[in-house]
């Protein structure tokens, strides 16, 4: 049940690049979205844009979704996320985020 | 408090049941109804998605996958006005009436 990637081709004016630091934006928009509670706040890395996707925050409510959003590959450290994380320390999380649900972090 | 359908690292010691089972034939009919309106244009997956998410938490949690499902389908097929309540319960009893509960 994937979504159609439209291009994986680099595209003129991302707002981020691989390699930069990001917060995951800690919002709770009432409309159905897909990016779970236990990234938002929390800091990531930016592996790759992974190309552009329709909108299914916007198509779940009976829109286009349309245009299409840039989506990245993101990582986390799962002791970042789970406090009481016993298993290897250097285990990573991948997760695929929309644009505007990220920030730039220093 | 995370929203029902949003359960990734939700704390729990229960296990994880991972039995395979037959599909109910009930189960099969409702993932063709749901493939069928996306084809038809009526209803993509996300709004189904959207859809087992404005289930009563409560109703969420007493649900199997497909019920959740079939909720949901209800609820878009309304909102866009190709049934009405009354008439999706109304052909539900005919049939019941007519065949039973499905086991």
């Amino acid at each position: 049940m994937g979504l159609p990637i439209v291009s994986t081709a680099a595209t003129p004016g991302l707002a981020f690049s691989p390699g930069d630091h990001v917060f995951v934006k800690d919002m709770t928009p009432p409309n159905h979205h897909r990016t779970p509670w236990y990234i938002k706040g929390r800091r990531g890395v930016v592996l790759e844009f992974i190309g552009m996707y329709v909108n299914s925050e916007t198509r779940a409510h009976g829109d286009s979704g349309l245009p299409e959003l840039p989506m990245y590959r993101v990582e986390f450290e799962q002791t970042h996320l789970w406090t009481d994380y016993a298993e290897s320390p250097s285990d990573k999380l991948w997760i695929d985020l929309y644009e505007h649900w990220l920030e730039q972090a220093e | 408090m995370p929203a029902v359908h949003d359960r990734g690292g939700w704390p729990t010691d229960d296990p994880i049941d991972r039995e395979e089972h037959e599909w109910a034939d009930w189960e099969r009919q409702t993932q063709s109804l749901r493939t069928v309106l996306d084809r038809k244009g009526y209803m993509n997956v996300d709004e189904l998605r959207r859809g087992i998410e404005s289930i009563d938490p409560a109703e969420y949690e007493a649900s199997t996958y497909f019920e959740r499902w079939s909720l949901s389908i209800e609820t878009i097929v309304i909102e866009k006005g190709l049934l009405t309540g009354e008439e999706i319960d109304e052909r539900a009893q005919t049939l019941r009436d007519r065949w039973g509960y499905p086991s």
